[in-house]
């Protein structure tokens, strides 16, 4: 198990965190919320001004004036960039932390379970992202770790080697039994690898827990917001039928089945809104005028740059972007359940 | 390079020939006043292969000190932050701009027969010691400043990496950092080697110009140019080719090392 507390005026961090034996905590912020600085902070590599580390044994203890160094911490740290040594080849990367006397052998089992026996002779810079990557991950694990520590593990692959690759670290990951505390920048990614979320914003983690259940349960507009959600703000209000009424900065009023008043984030995922030519009308509660302003195709999906007041998002077929002759300029309404609109405090 | 103003191309190469013409042609004079039989001659005299023996074995001396305490402390100046790191740096660079008589009275002050420390026994002068004393003082700069340099632009990440890996910083050093930083190193070590070999105000004033003792080859040229120019041509030349295959073997190294 692995636990952590640190205050820190870098990124002005405060943040308390356990991570069970087996567990994999994504941690997912902006840039220059002090994701890395968690990260360091328990390998040893930065020392806060307040905290505690304790995995296998205490690591740091800043009040009782505990703080081993890093090569004393059982630490395996993945780098963002991966930090492979450029003037070893990759076994002898593996190698480095291996002490034993048959270190060679060791490191090149290590990079066959990763599929790299052929490449143990090439230096990082001959091989591919994806190789760089396993290479950096053997080598975090090469001196059997009680933590494994990831900064941004997949940012540094190219969109198709991505999916495959995540794959693999999430088997890697729940083969090892250690904890597991990984930082990324992207929602997506942290949803993939880890079994909680943790979102850091303003040196906090604001919300931590199961990916469905932030997505589901946003705790604030910015978690709604960092989840890939469209965010409307409004104020809210009692409204009709029970349901919630949210007027809308910049005009519209929308209804949602969530109970809260005052300054709101209304939040709703791309998917949810449907596109119907002019201003029919429709048996969905909420119902927007806007305008198309962008038409992106991905596969057989086209996002759809809306502007109602505030910019929106919808998600639809590309067969009814042909149905609706949908071009920048043309006006719709952009419908959605009152269920599927979420609301959090702003 | 193409498209610009033809004017200015041509103000460039002119620049360009200028300097090279005027870097390279003392060079080629005294190649073109020395012939392969001076040459030869020059080096069966005993006094010029003393010196030059001499100059080796001090410069190498020189060399193998600063290698050995410059290394670890142009790291803690380019890793650590601290108080008075910028003045610290000032104060090891200092002896690149002082004037060799300078270093050479200011030796004298310290670590002569009447200096600083002559009363805790440290004293050198008119031996081949103070010759490598001199020139690890003028020398030691050069390669100080081209370490610390390598070190700082090295990648942070690959010595956490050494680091969670479980190695020290002795051993991040020893098998991370100074493999890393190997080009500026060696460039350092050729810059420090060459002034080494150059070495002449400092020594004379410091160390003297006796045969087989103190006197390295610049000193060995100096003492012949009053009387036997050509003799000292030769060993100019002799002190050229040297230096040049220096440079390159230096280079050879750090190539094969990469």
């Amino acid at each position: 198990m692995l636990r952590v507390e640190l205050q820190a005026t870098r990124a002005s961090l405060d943040v308390a965190l356990t991570v069970a034996d087996g567990e994999c905590v994504a941690l997912a912020g902006p840039s220059g919320a002090g994701k890395t600085t968690v990260l360091q902070t328990i390998a040893g590599l930065f020392r806060p001004e307040r905290g505690q580390v304790v995995c296998d044994a205490t690591w740091l203890d800043v009040e009782r004036g505990v703080d081993l160094p890093p090569e004393r911490r059982r630490c395996g740290y993945v780098f963002q960039d991966y930090a492979l040594f450029p003037r070893m080849s990759a076994w002898r990367n593996v190698a480095y932390g291996i002490r034993a006397r048959d270190r060679r052998q060791r490191a090149l089992a290590l990079l066959e379970r990763f599929g790299l026996a052929d490449r143990a002779d090439h230096r990082p810079g001959e091989l591919s992202g994806g190789e760089r990557q396993r290479v950096a991950v053997a080598r975090a694990l090469a001196r059997d770790p009680a933590v494994l520590l990831l900064d941004e593990p997949l940012s540094a692959l190219d969109p198709r080697t991505r999916a495959a690759a995540a794959r693999e670290l999430t088997a890697v990951l729940h083969e090892t039994g250690v904890p597991t505390l990984l930082v990324t920048h992207a929602f997506d990614e942290a949803a993939a690898l880890g079994d909680r979320v943790g979102v850091l914003d303003g040196g906090r983690i604001v919300q931590l827990g199961p990916p469905a259940e932030l997505s589901a349960r946003p705790a604030s507009a910015f978690v709604a917001d960092f989840t890939g959600a469209v965010v409307l703000t409004g104020v809210a209000a009692p409204g009709p039928d029970g349901l919630t009424a949210v007027a809308l900065d910049g005009g519209g009023t929308i209804v949602s089945t969530d109970t809260l008043s005052g300054p709101v984030g209304a939040s709703l995922y791309p998917w949810e809104i449907v596109l119907e030519p002019g201003s029919a009308p429709s048996s969905a509660q909420n119902h927007l005028a806007a305008e198309v302003v962008s038409i992106t195709e991905i596969g057989g999906r086209a996002r759809v740059g809306l502007l109602a007041g505030q910019p929106l998002v919808a998600e639809v077929t590309v067969a009814s972007v042909r149905a609706l002759g949908l071009a920048p300029g043309t006006r719709v309404t952009a419908t959605w359940k009152a269920a599927a609109t979420r609301l959090a405090p702003r | 390079m193409s498209g610009g103003r033809p004017w200015f191309t041509v103000l460039l190469v002119a620049a360009l020939t200028l300097a090279l013409t005027f870097l390279v042609l003392p060079v080629v004079a005294i190649f073109v006043d020395v012939g392969p039989r001076e040459l030869i001659a020059s080096l069966d005299d005993p006094a010029a292969t003393d010196a030059l023996k001499l100059s080796l074995q001090t410069s190498v001396a020189a060399i193998a000190l600063i290698l050995l305490v410059g290394t670890p402390a142009s790291w803690l100046l380019a890793t650590r932050a601290f108080r008075g790191r910028e003045l610290l740096i000032t104060l090891v660079e200092l002896p690149l701009v002082l004037p060799p008589a300078v270093a050479g009275i200011g030796l004298l002050a310290a670590v002569g027969p009447r200096g600083l420390l002559a009363p805790l026994g440290v004293s050198f002068t008119l031996s081949t010691a103070a010759v490598v004393v001199a020139l690890t003082f003028v020398a030691a700069p050069f390669y100080l400043r081209q370490a610390q340099s390598a070190f700082a632009a090295l990648d942070r990440s690959w010595l956490d990496a050494s680091r969670t890996l479980g190695a020290g910083e002795a051993r991040t050093l020893a098998r991370v950092a100074i493999p890393s930083a190997l080009p500026g190193l060696t460039a350092g070590l050729a810059l420090a080697w060459g002034r080494a070999l150059g070495e002449f105000g400092a020594t004379l004033m410091f160390a003297g110009s006796f045969q087989g003792v103190t006197q390295t080859v610049p000193l060995a040229i100096y003492e012949r140019f009053a009387t036997d120019f050509t003799g000292a041509l030769g060993l100019s030349a002799v002190l050229v080719c040297v230096s040049a295959a220096l440079l390159l073997s230096v280079k050879l190294a750090f190539r094969a090392a990469g």
